[in-house]
């Protein structure tokens, strides 16, 4: 059973990744970019989306099957869901508007969710007493699809941006633009850094003196670019770190950091080198048929969509699961403030449209700013700072 | 100050409005020239822009403001993500002392931390300000803004000025002569498409999901109850935090109850997920690869509740209420009260027995064992042998002038101070018994305690918790989420159709979702005769060309 | 009344109920520690408790009396400062209508004993087995002393180990 659910989620991550291509195929065809009508490409490709979605869920019944409580209970599962519910969301969106172009972004944001959930321990693990209540399934459920269909804003965004950004000077705007382009090339480059090394299975252990001058051992999986405060390898003909980080910092995982963008960085200068062209130049051309104010409509849909859903998982669900296990309902526990600060944010976003009339490109940038907090929420609240929910 | 505003339909609007209240014509003239006129509001005159007169309407004004708000959101939302930097102070461990723990731990950014009084930041006085005033935000906007919103669309004329009609996004003219039929058939289409239809001097109005437009006041409201709800928590009696440590096989009084329930502590267990168990077998490389996994926390209690009004110390009768097994993820509830496992220590001392012991012979005259919470002062053994305890430390260390002492009443490192009284040595023998460690103060013994086992028992820590205050913030939050969806999920569309002669002019607005007002107007089209009307912010209607 | 009047009548009073929230909600913020404690002003809770030597003390039954009740633990070493004071004074003041009772916070009948011949304690000792009453005086840290006049009254409540002057002092204000 677990061995299915594997190769269930496998052939997802597939299915996914040619529905993109075909996508691609379907916004070239000046007949399947107007909303209308769809062209034999988008067909397919929506076709392939949903059979990948279908795939995923089968990977996502199977393994409830086989732990006994849904896969959402570490960073594994809970991001491959997020995963899984940003493709539902693109499918439901998608047969509101019909807009192929949007696949086009979506699914591989969704691909690179997934490469990056695989990235942690995949063991099928069992529920610590504070997790066995049927709040994890309601509450994490909830909350990840919030943030999901809120995620299809920043797909739309990304979309508007690029076709309504001016390429043909710089500008502050074409540079924030690439600093997102980047960020994604990262998040590639954590994926190929990670996998090629777990690959190889290495590992070096390094002795180091902590914060408490207490000696310890960190096992490193990545070469060692920033080594720890004191640390000596142990583990012979392995790379000598080029710095050693203060006791405080947790040099395992500023290594990890460095690494990711070092690697982003080189496959970021490559496709510069490659193109001679901005990143985001570089898709400009696929988005020529974009109707930017419908993309505009979208973004906004799909915020208006997600927050309630957000605003029922990740606050009230999650409270009322906190008064249950934790005795109160709030505690200012740090996933618990994210929340709050990512629902702040788009009531803000939601007042300033309302209200200001930010539309088009300034609703834009606020929505990449939200997928921001989002993903914020799902890497560094969830690894750095410390706090009950933490899966570090 | 003009007071009101007339329009040449006759009605009499506020100062401050834009568009008539009654049939839509442009009463602010800088609105005449645009393309498309703002309809946000209905045009209607929020109070607060009315009247700026005295300091009242100035402090009013300036919480009725949207930037206000969202700056204000905003300042929140900074301070917020502050305050995840480093760990709250009630989050560090229980035994730190904060100006040591924040600058040990982290360096100097931690004691910059502290110093600034980001260990506390979410009950310091700026921010519980910040949030005080977006509640009064909340209240003040909603209340300048329900009010004549109200009014205005409950005014509402159906025949429109045509500039109105002209302004729309939607709109669109067709040259017809049989505008009777067209009419009736329209009407019939937007009526089985659930639309509401109003006519007048042959005009129609269709609307739909006007009551989306309360669904911001509503969740605002909602909002406010939940501010409420956190004021409440502050009056005396409507809540309850205290901590229970409890023993196996002990009974203590429920703090917070003021003398009215005690629990018995029956057992307490640890359970982990072991290989050995058919279920768990699931999650053997989890186990392999973590070690020990817990699988339940576990306290099993009785409840009592006191019998008759006795003071406190005094013997009180206790009745049963009930047995429970406390877990996390099931507290205990009864009576507004609840109690949830939060803490726990296994094995605690609870008894200890020795040996009297010949050092050279072994031989043994007899066992004492000495309870650690009530230890006796003299424990008889066989004739002519006994044992005094001269000095008990629970919790023994050494103090600055090398003296036994006791830190704490709880036995987590118990010493005793033996005489130990033989036939051969009837004033006795001193020795010193700690854990691993005996010392004879008074020169060498012939005699000796020899340990000779512990029993112990776990203690559990329960959170004794009531808060009368739970069900008005379910209320807000209830409120909150109807607001919300009603809100969300549903538009307010509104289709004007005129007749102009020769001619039907339709228009068409919603609060958003375009999308779904133009597939709305468009199905209600299909098989008529009259023509699609245009967005006219569609960039082929603004004149841009694609790029 | 006109309408302008009233719109004025009516932003003033929210305005000034929103502020009277704010600050009942600051002051209760700053204050919600104390008030969870036994404050000086509160009348003394009535309480039974059985001495040492068997007898049964009831606070209510020294009312036209000070007493002076002390919440005390054998580990706690500034408890231990201030019993020989305590007890010196308690010789000079019992007479004077001045009563000391000193309440251990629930330790052993063997602890308890050991302690009072160690430092010849007089006046009366009791232990608070099942910690009712330092629940109902919401004691915390040890030691503390509430000064309880002739009316039953909690006239001041004072933290940390006793100076022998002040705690003369005390008597002083107690004395009937």
């Amino acid at each position: 059973m677990v061995e299915l659910s594997g190769n269930l989620l496998y052939a997802s991550f597939i299915l996914y990744l040619i529905g993109t291509f075909f996508f691609g195929g379907a916004i070239r065809d000046k007949k399947g970019a107007l909303e209308k009508k769809q062209n034999k490409w988008a067909v397919i490709a929506i076709g392939l989306t949903i059979l990948g979605f279908v795939a995923q869920l089968g990977y996502f019944i199977t393994r409830w099957v086989a732990s006994g409580h849904a896969p959402v209970s570490n960073l594994f599962e809970f991001t491959t869901f997020f995963g899984m519910m940003l493709v539902a969301a693109f499918i439901l969106i998608y047969f509101i508007y019909k807009t192929p172009a949007l696949g086009l972004f979506a699914l591989p944001i969704a691909l690179l969710i997934i490469a990056y959930a695989s990235m942690f321990p995949r063991e099928i693990s069992p529920l610590i007493p504070a997790l066995q209540s049927d709040w994890l399934h309601i509450h994490v459920t909830t909350a990840a699809t919030g943030q999901a269909v809120l995620s299809i804003s920043f797909v739309a965004a990304i979309l508007y941006l690029v076709k309504s950004v001016d390429q043909t000077r710089r500008s502050k705007k074409t540079a924030w633009l690439e600093v997102i382009m980047f960020a994604m090339v990262a998040t590639i480059g954590f994926v190929i850094i990670t996998s090629t090394f777990s690959a190889i299975d290495y590992k070096a252990n390094f002795k180091w003196v902590n914060k408490y001058d207490e000696e310890a051992v960190f096992e490193y999986h990545l070469p060692a670019l920033i080594g720890p405060h004191e640390g000596e390898l142990m583990t012979e003909g392995k790379m000598e770190p080029f710095v050693k980080m203060p006791a405080i910092i947790d040099a395992n995982k500023a290594n990890t950091v460095v690494w990711s963008l070092f690697s982003g960085l080189i496959l970021y200068v490559l496709i510069r080198l490659l193109f001679r062209k901005r990143v985001a130049a570089i898709f400009k051309p696929l988005v020529k048929n974009v109707n930017l104010d419908l993309v505009d409509e979208i973004s906004y849909r799909s915020i208006l969509i997600g927050f309630p859903i957000f605003t029922l998982g990740a606050l009230i669900f999650a409270m009322i699961w906190a008064q249950i296990a934790w005795t109160r309902f709030w505690g200012w526990d740090p996933k618990e403030v994210w929340a709050l600060i990512t629902w702040l944010f788009y009531a803000a976003f939601l007042h300033l449209r309302l209200s200001k009339g930010w539309q088009g490109e300034k609703s834009a940038w606020l929505a990449v700013v939200g997928f921001a907090i989002i993903m914020f929420n799902l890497i560094v609240v969830n690894l750095i700072l410390a706090g009950l929910h933490s899966y570090a | 100050m003009k007071e009101v505003v007339n329009c040449v339909c006759g009605h009499v609007n506020p100062h401050g409005t834009i568009l008539c209240e009654s049939c839509g014509r442009v009463l602010d003239e800088t609105q005449k020239d645009s393309k498309m006129i703002d309809m946000r509001y209905e045009g209607s005159a929020r109070r607060s822009q009315t009247y700026n007169k005295s300091i009242i309407d100035k402090i009013w004004n300036f919480f009725s403001s949207v930037k206000v708000g969202v700056s204000l959101i905003v300042i929140l939302l900074i301070a917020s993500s502050v305050g995840t930097i480093f760990p709250q102070e009630q989050y560090i461990p229980p035994t730190e002392l904060p100006e040591v723990f924040y600058e040990k731990e982290y360096g100097f950014s931690g004691k910059l931390y502290y110093l600034l009084g980001f260990h506390n930041l979410y009950s310091s006085w700026w921010y519980l300000i910040c949030i005080a005033m977006l509640g009064t935000s909340l209240l003040i906007a909603s209340i300048d803004r329900v009010v004549p919103l109200y009014r205005s669309l409950k005014k509402q004329k159906v025949s429109r000025h045509d500039g109105f009609l002209k302004k729309q996004r939607i709109f669109g003219i067709t040259k017809t002569d049989q505008q009777d039929i067209e009419f009736a058939e329209l009407k019939k289409i937007l009526e089985s498409r659930r639309y509401k239809i109003k006519e007048e001097n042959g005009n129609l109005l269709a609307e739909k999901g006007r009551f989306a437009r309360w669904g911001p006041y509503v969740n605002h409201a909602g909002l406010i109850i939940v501010l409420i709800a956190g004021m409440l928590r502050f009056l005396p009696g409507m809540y309850v935090d205290e901590v229970l440590w409890l023993r196996e096989g002990e009974t203590k009084g429920i703090p917070g109850t003021d003398g009215r329930y005690a629990l018995k502590n029956n057992q307490f267990k640890v359970e982990i997920y072991d290989k050995k168990n058919k279920e768990d077998q699931t999650f053997n490389a989890a186990i392999d690869k973590v070690g020990t996994i817990v699988k339940n926390y576990q306290a099993d209690v009785t409840l009592y509740e006191k019998e008759g009004n006795t003071l406190p110390g005094e013997e009180a009768k206790f009745k049963k209420v009930k047995d429970h097994s406390i877990k996390v993820n099931n507290p205990l509830k009864h009576d507004h009260y609840a109690l949830y496992q939060v803490d726990f220590k296994l094995d605690e001392l609870s008894e200890m027995s020795f040996n009297l012991m010949n050092k050279n012979t072994k031989e043994t005259f007899g066992m004492i064992t000495i309870s650690l919470d009530d230890p006796k002062t003299m424990y008889k053994l066989k004739d002519g042998y006994s044992v005094e305890l001269l000095s008990y430390f629970p919790d023994f260390e050494f103090d600055e002038n090398q003296e036994p002492v006791t830190k704490s009443p709880i036995p987590n490192n118990p010493a005793f101070i033996f005489n130990m009284k033989t036939p051969d040595k009837p004033e006795g023998e001193v020795s010193f018994v700690a854990i691993q460690q005996t010392l004879e103060p008074l020169g060498e013994n012939t005699y000796k305690m020899a340990f000779a086992g512990v029993d112990t028992r776990n203690v559990t820590a329960l959170t004794v918790r009531k808060d009368l205050t739970l069900w008005i913030f379910f209320l807000g939050g209830a409120i909150f989420m109807i607001g919300v969806i009603q809100g969300a999920y549903w538009n307010h569309r509104r289709i004007w159709i005129q007749r102009k002669d020769g001619e039907i002019w339709l228009a068409g607005h919603t609060n958003k979702n375009w999308h779904g007002l133009k597939r709305d107007i468009s199905m209600t089209l299909e098989g008529t005769n009259i023509d699609e009307p245009e967005d006219q912010l569609e960039p082929k209607n603004l004149g841009e060309l694609e790029k | 009344m006109d309408k302008k009047q009233r719109r004025l009548i009516m932003r003033t009073s929210i305005l000034v109920l929103l502020g009277a929230a704010l600050v009942f909600s600051l002051y209760a913020n700053f204050t919600k520690e104390k008030v969870a404690a036994v404050q000086k002003g509160e009348m003394a809770r009535d309480f039974v408790l059985t001495d040492m030597d068997g007898n049964t003390h009831k606070l209510s039954d020294y009312k036209g009396q000070g007493v002076f009740l002390n919440f005390w633990g054998t580990w706690c070493k500034p408890c231990e400062y201030e019993m020989p004071y305590m007890d010196k004074q308690y010789q000079k003041y019992k007479d004077q209508g001045v009563q000391i009772l000193a309440v251990n916070v629930g330790e052993s009948n063997y602890s308890v004993k050991k302690f009072v011949e160690k430092h010849y304690l007089t006046f009366p000792i009791m232990i608070d087995k099942n910690k009712q009453v330092q629940t109902a005086y919401k004691i915390d840290p040890l030691p503390v002393t509430f000064l309880i006049d002739k009316n039953g009254k909690i006239i001041d409540k004072l933290t940390g180990s006793l100076s022998e002057e002040s705690i003369q002092k005390h008597m002083e204000r107690i004395k009937p």
